[in-house]
């Protein structure tokens, strides 16, 4: 019998325990998946603070999961319902407001980590050669991730949830032929309406959650057979001692599970900041007119997209209309999203870490993150939020001229970078890696 | 694997430390969670205390009221009726109310504050369905010398007038008496029986 | 605590310009300070806000904006998502919410109705009046109570009625008996521009009492005051609780802090 031939659990400090254990490996891969995972899965030992984003994303994931369960036992995907069903979880079920702040605020949570933890990846080279698959999955669930926000966001049935969601759902409309007949299939009714509402819930807490985990799998199994990357770029199974261990690796258990739960008391404390304190976030995590019901009469002054989305808002906003027609801005807006798949390729400079890299990469960079935050904060406001220019600029709305410029400078971050990371003037990457 | 290792002893205070406040923060997180299994503030109004109006019930009949979404019945029994409760004594399982199924002031012969007016929750004591009103005219069915009561059609438990279950049925107990009280001489307070007269 | 902040500030001094650190700050700073709240500063008429004197600890404020609200607004409006006897919280039993507050015979497990149908609603004042229910959460209390003390006299409106705040409101002033009737003399002081009352404070309206209601102008304000801190206990009724449990979970997180950090800090010694 191939099972009776693995060796037996020892070391627990228990007999009891190390019996039951090695009844459960002999017929379950428990040892090999825990030393595959953690007990013998080697990280560089020069992880920083950037590198706590992605084991909290997945705390988010968690906390997103449990709250969802729990709020769908109260919830009613009814557009009769919806919106007083939530005010009820909020002030008739035990506990109730406790799960609903917690998932609200755990949405944003979670794109806060999301996007910190890309940005390390842009930092560091993390998406480079041989960690290319990694990067994609992790744009996939990105992707799945602004699904599911969308998806979530109609479920209040306030005014913003319902008037976001017709905005939205409407950018398909500007596809050419097929447009108006696919927003009405997603919507399946003239307007966002109760059936719209039905299909976002089922989406929202059970088929994109289901490939959200899958992808979350592929993720980490990805990363686990190429190994992490580090701050300096550098591959530390260069150099292994004997046993076949990086000269430069720790074991992730303990030494990244005890530094990660330090990481975690640290995001719940802000975190429990927020649910406790300032669950609206000042409107951003919650936004004042969703405590109004929808109305498909009557449209609020002012409509913005929740804050996760607004960079890409902005550049949807910004692009003028073709031939009387959205398409060009929906076409820039996808774009905008799909050229990260395309990043690990994009690249082309020899070192990955941005501790080794020349100035024109630094400066591209900086430039990206500070149009980054310009567009995001733009697609909050209204467009006429900055005035206008004089005569001389036909009188044009300056934030739509400063997007417009972001925009630009946006797509020059990508379409540039083959030929400025080939020519920067990096630093010579160590052998060792350094702290 | 098992290398004997000096055993850090402040390293293995800190671990057992975090685990404790680590398992007290789980413990402290899974309440609120388990409390939205309570009954909420709309189920808890609809657990009130209901008020019964019994002026227009006549001698012999029986009405239903709602209570936490159950039945319960208030049925005026009449003099005939009361007498035949002694009659049945032998034949029920529990002729003195010995099983708590009803308030102390309830715990009689009649099972009831007033001997004529009876209240009960109409949920058979076995598996919880609601059993049928036998007249004591349908002899034909219940037998010669039926007196009048409940049969439940689930499992066929009978019940005589005042909700005493008869031996052998697979019931267990008697019907249960809520508590109540007579906010006057014709409003009963079903549910509670703290407040009136 | 040294290696804590320097891998903080690794990356920071690894940039130039830092984005890193200004990506962080921005993300987890800027919503709370750089803007305010989107809604909440200006009216649709754009006057700026009377701060209102709110305290969601004054059981008496309280007690006494639900009185107001039951007697002034609950005629016209519901507040169905809302249970009478909630109203325990503030310090009334049963018997006091029974007497003085419920007027229509409702249950004081029942939620705030109006017997009103929606469809007479609709036909009576054109549109039927919003349930008032979460109504704090969506115009703030500034915007209720500069709202509220903003009714003033004008006949060109077919109710009567016109307001500072909302301008053209479709509600006549519900509690002119104790207001009075006032006729606004001086727009709000121009911001140097021509669009009406734009820029200007609510408070610096010029009005004229005509008719002088049942109380000062200052007890009418600390009404409207009482009112408005019941509409916004009434908007979240969990808050009070909500911070009382949230500083317990805080203290308890930072009682923590100290011991993973030790706990990192006892594994990490064998890291060189």
């Amino acid at each position: 019998m191939a099972a009776a031939e693995k060796p037996p659990v020892t070391g627990t400090g228990s007999a009891a325990l190390d019996s039951a254990l090695t009844w459960v490996d002999q017929r379950f891969p428990l040892m090999s998946t825990w030393k595959a995972h953690l007990a013998e899965y080697y990280a560089p030992k020069n992880f920083n603070f950037w590198y706590f984003f992605g084991g909290l994303a997945m705390l988010v994931l968690g906390i997103q999961i449990v709250t969802g369960i729990f709020l769908t036992m109260n919830y009613k995907p009814d557009a009769n319902l919806a919106f007083a069903s939530v005010e009820y979880i909020m002030r008739e079920v035990p506990g109730g407001w406790f799960i609903r702040y917690m998932h609200s605020t755990g949405a944003s949570a979670f794109f806060i980590c999301v996007y910190l933890h890309m940005f390390r990846a842009l930092l560091y080279g993390s998406h480079r050669k041989p960690r290319e698959l990694i990067w994609i999955f992790g744009v996939l669930i990105y992707l799945l991730l602004m699904g599911e926000a969308f998806f979530g966001y109609l479920l209040p049935w306030g005014q913003m949830s319902y008037w976001g969601a017709q905005v939205i759902i409407n950018l398909f409309s500007a596809i050419p032929f097929i447009g108006p007949d696919l927003s009405l299939w997603i919507r399946g009714d003239y307007v966002i309406a109760d059936a719209t509402l039905n299909r976002f819930f089922a989406l929202h807490v059970i088929a994109l959650p289901l490939v959200l985990l899958g992808l979350v799998m592929a993720h980490l199994l990805a990363l686990h057979e190429v190994g992490s990357n580090n701050p300096d770029g550098i591959e530390i199974s260069k150099h292994k001692d004997a046993r076949g261990v990086p000269l430069d690796g720790i074991p992730f258990h303990p030494y990244y599970t005890v530094k990660d739960i330090l990481g975690v008391v640290v995001f719940l404390i802000v975190f429990a900041i927020i649910v406790f304190f300032a669950p609206e976030m000042g409107g951003y995590f919650l936004e004042a007119n969703n405590f109004i019901p929808a109305d498909p009469l009557k449209t609020p002054p002012h409509i913005a997209p929740v804050w996760y989305f607004t960079p890409y808002y902005s550049i949807l906003r910004g692009v003028p209309p073709l031939f009387h027609s959205q398409f060009p801005g929906v076409v820039a807006m996808g774009v905008s999203v799909m050229i990260l798949f395309a990043l690990p390729w994009l690249d082309r400079s020899p070192v990955k870490s941005i501790r080794y890299r020349g100035p024109y990469f630094k400066t591209a960079l900086a430039a990206f993150v500070v149009v980054f935050l310009i567009l995001g904060y733009l697609g909050t406001e209204p467009i006429t939020v900055w005035g206008q220019f004089g005569a001389w600029m036909g009188n044009a709305d300056r934030a739509t001229v400063v997007a417009r410029i972001c925009t630009v400078i946006y797509f020059l971050f990508f379409i540039l970078m083959p030929w400025y990371t080939s020519i920067d003037k990096n630093k010579p990457e160590p052998e060792r890696v350094t702290h | 694997m098992s290398d004997v290792k000096q055993v850090n002893k402040g390293r293995r205070n800190l671990v057992i430390a975090t685990c404790a406040a680590g398992g007290a923060a789980g413990v402290a997180a899974a309440v609120p969670f388990a409390a939205s299994w309570l009954p909420s503030e709309r189920a808890k109004a609809g657990g009130a205390p209901v008020v019964a109006d019994i002026s227009t019930l006549k001698p012999g009949e029986m009405m239903t009221v709602e209570w936490r979404s159950k039945p319960v019945w208030i049925i005026r029994r009449t003099k005939e009726m009361l007498e035949g409760l002694t009659r049945v004594d032998a034949k029920v399982s529990d002729p003195k109310s010995d099983v708590p199924m009803q308030p102390e002031y309830a715990k009689n012969e009649y099972r009831s504050i007033k001997p004529e007016v009876l209240v009960l929750v109409g949920i058979c004591t076995h598996l919880g369905c609601s059993p049928q009103e036998k007249p004591a005219a349908d002899k034909g069915e219940m037998g010669a010398d039926w007196a009048g009561g409940f049969l439940c059609p689930c499992h066929g438990s009978k019940f005589d007038l005042a909700g005493r279950v008869y031996k052998g049925a697979p019931a267990p107990v008697n019907l249960e008496v809520p508590k109540y009280t007579y906010l006057s001489d014709t409003r009963i307070l079903i549910g509670d029986d703290t407040k009136g007269a | 605590m040294k290696k804590l902040i320097a891998n903080l500030l690794l990356p920071a001094a690894a940039v130039i310009a830092s984005p890193a650190a200004l990506f962080v700050s921005a993300v987890f700073v800027s919503p709370a300070i750089l803007f305010v709240s989107p809604a909440a500063m200006a009216s649709e008429a754009g006057v700026r806000l009377d701060a209102a004197p709110i305290d969601p600890t004054d059981v008496v404020s309280l007690q006494s904006g639900a009185r107001t609200f039951a007697n002034y607004c609950l005629n016209c409006h519901s507040a169905s998502l809302m249970r009478w006897n909630r109203l325990m919280e503030l310090g009334l039993n049963e018997s006091q919410i029974k007497d003085n507050l419920i007027f229509d015979g409702s249950k004081v497990g029942d939620l705030m109705n109006v017997s009103m149908t929606r469809k007479d609603a609709r036909k009576w004042f054109g549109v039927p009046p919003p349930d008032l229910s979460v109504i704090a959460r969506a115009r703030g209390a500034d915007w209720l109570y500069s709202y509220l003390r903003g009714f003033y006299r004008d006949p060109a409106r077919p109710t009567g009625w016109n307001n500072t705040v909302f301008e053209n409101v479709g509600m006549p002033n519900p509690m002119w008996q104790l207001q009075g009737e006032r006729v606004r003399v001086e727009h709000a002081v121009k911001g140097g521009e021509a669009k009406e009352g734009h820029g200007g404070a609510a408070g610096s309206v010029k009005y004229e009492m005509v008719r002088p209601g049942s109380l000062t102008p200052v007890q009418y304000d600390e009404t409207v005051r009482d009112l408005v801190n019941f509409l916004v206990y009434m908007g979240e009724p969990a808050a009070t609780s909500r911070k009382q449990i949230g500083i317990l979970v805080l203290l308890f997180l930072l009682a923590v802090l100290p011991l993973v950090y030790l706990l990192k800090r006892e594994f990490w010694k064998d890291v060189h």
